[in-house]
């Protein structure tokens, strides 16, 4: 964690991790599904179900699935700004098990009709970990740029992806490798130290064994 | 991970002869590859924008139950007619610590240091000593790379998160990072400085997160009253050569251990400590009829 976690960020409040952090979700989860989104489920869990109303945290993860920055004056305004721009919302409660008490379920769906489903926990401060994307356990910050792919358990697959990236001399900051079982569905989430360009993303896609890419891009 | 431990942070200064802010500016350059000009303007940034949210708070603002408001006003004017039991500069700290909370819960723009319910102790210390003793922006700034570095030590090992550590993890870590930063900005030794984030830090060991409604309103607004003035007691027994008996990086440790044993009732939950009394519970109520 950097000094400028502990100092900062600049915010709307009233609270860094119930409504700053809830921005940062919001607005992450819009770069993950990587198109602008038309409707959105919001499931509360914990501290963030039992007080996130009057922290504005229901307000603050659609301001950042809008696209909004922690410190837009707009903020508490974001239901009104949701319907201007055609965003469906609904928002509830749920109990999830072995998370951060302010963790949320959000399901989304792009305007191609793409869909993801993320699970996201606000640390303090601003600071904020994704702990699942459809279903897959994953730990990531949201802090620099970060490719998820999802593939086939085969041999090979680390290998393409890492020598991929170091041809295009993206540094990997942090990795990290699930799976469902063996020999099935498996998903690597790679931190990294520069952005990754579009085309070689494309043709990563494209690879056999290959079922999806997310990528976080964080100059969007 | 920059560093892990307040005693770490001390020795590396001690070795490099380097001063404390300085030691935390080069790490910082270090981890994020920026340069000592990028960091240090970034940090200005933040007493700017700590500047202009002091600059720009309304005493006719007020928070969206209406319970917060209009108090920071009250208690400058009582502090100008030099009524302040303890002088001017302590009734405008005071002051700048109800104004920012206030602002926070207002939904105004502020800076979280280290989380926006906390937004109000350092600047109550910083705003107040830059005006009263003409100290310059830049000299300020400095203190705060100290403040940052205390609070970068006391996340890693412990937390800064109410919901996760209490109220003691909030006030109590933005009261121990302002504390260090004053004895700095007095030039007190690197270890001064780790004696008063110690004695902060235990000085408010155990406060808990009550919010009444679960609102960042009662009591974290005055709260970072306490937060600014026991920074400043603290501060001012370091520099008098008062050290603290047990090290920073202990009672940090003692800090999460009592996070740890809090019941989620006394975590941001707003269902214990002043939340549930019947005035509280009666407010809450109000709210959500």
């Amino acid at each position: 964690m950097g000094i400028f976690d502990i100092m900062g960020p600049v915010m709307v409040g009233p609270s860094s991790s119930h409504t700053a952090g809830a921005v940062r979700i919001g607005s992450i989860t819009r770069k993950l599904l990587g198109e602008k989104p038309v409707c959105a489920e919001l499931l509360l869990h914990g501290s963030f179900a039992a007080t996130g109303e009057g922290h504005g945290t229901d307000r603050a993860l659609v301001a950042g699935l809008l696209g909004m920055k922690p410190d837009n004056e707009r903020i508490p305004k974001s239901f009104e700004i949701a319907k201007e721009e055609n965003l469906s919302v609904k928002i509830g409660k749920v109990t999830l098990r072995n998370v951060h008490p302010n963790t949320v379920l959000l399901k989304v769906q792009g305007e191609s009709g793409r869909k993801l489903e993320v699970v996201a926990s606000s640390l303090g401060g601003g600071r904020v970990k994704i702990c699942r994307l459809d279903g897959i356990e994953t730990n990531f910050s949201g802090d620099c740029p970060t490719l998820v792919v999802h593939n086939l358990d085969q041999p090979g697959h680390v290998a393409q992806v890492t020598s991929l990236l170091a041809r295009n001399e993206v540094n990997i900051a942090s990795m990290q490798l699930y799976r469902n079982m063996r020999g099935g569905y498996a998903v690597m989430v790679l931190e990294c130290d520069q952005p990754i360009p579009a085309a070689p993303l494309k043709s990563l896609s494209k690879m056999d064994g290959i079922l999806k890419i997310t990528y976080l891009n964080l100059d969007e | 991970m920059a560093f892990s431990s307040i005693s770490g942070l001390v020795s590396r200064t001690e070795a490099s002869g380097l001063s404390l802010w300085k030691t935390v500016l080069e790490e910082d350059c270090r981890d994020r590859g920026c340069s000592r000009e990028e960091s240090f303007r970034q940090m200005a940034g933040l007493w700017d924008a700590m500047k202009s949210a002091s600059c720009h708070y309304n005493a006719q603002a007020r928070s969206a139950s209406g319970l917060v408001g209009g108090d920071g006003e009250k208690m400058l004017s009582y502090c100008r007619e030099g009524r302040s039991i303890g002088g001017e500069f302590f009734g405008k700290v005071v002051a700048e610590g109800l104004r920012m909370g206030e602002s926070n819960a207002c939904m105004k723009r502020i800076v979280a240091a280290p989380t926006a319910g906390a937004c109000g102790v350092l600047p109550a210390v910083l705003l107040p000593m830059a005006e009263r003793d003409g100290i310059s922006d830049s000299q300020i700034v400095q203190s705060m790379f100290v403040a940052a570095g205390v609070g970068q030590v006391i996340a890693a090992r412990a937390s800064i998160s109410g919901a996760e550590g209490g109220c003691q993890a909030e006030i109590g870590s933005a009261s121990a990072m302002a504390a260090s930063a004053l004895v700095s900005l007095r030039n007190g030794s690197p270890k001064m400085s780790a004696y008063a984030c110690a004695m902060a830090l235990m000085n408010l060991m155990g406060l808990v997160c009550d919010p009444v409604a679960g609102l960042v309103e009662i009591p974290c607004v005055r709260r970072n009253v306490i937060g600014a003035v026991n920074a400043i007691s603290c501060a001012d027994m370091a520099l008098a050569g008062i050290q603290s008996r047990i090290p920073a990086d202990e009672v940090i440790d003692a800090m999460r251990a009592v996070g740890d044993m809090l019941p989620t009732a006394l975590r941001e939950t707003g269902k214990g400590g002043v939340a549930a009394t019947p005035t509280g519970l009666r407010t809450a109520e109000k709210l959500r009829g």
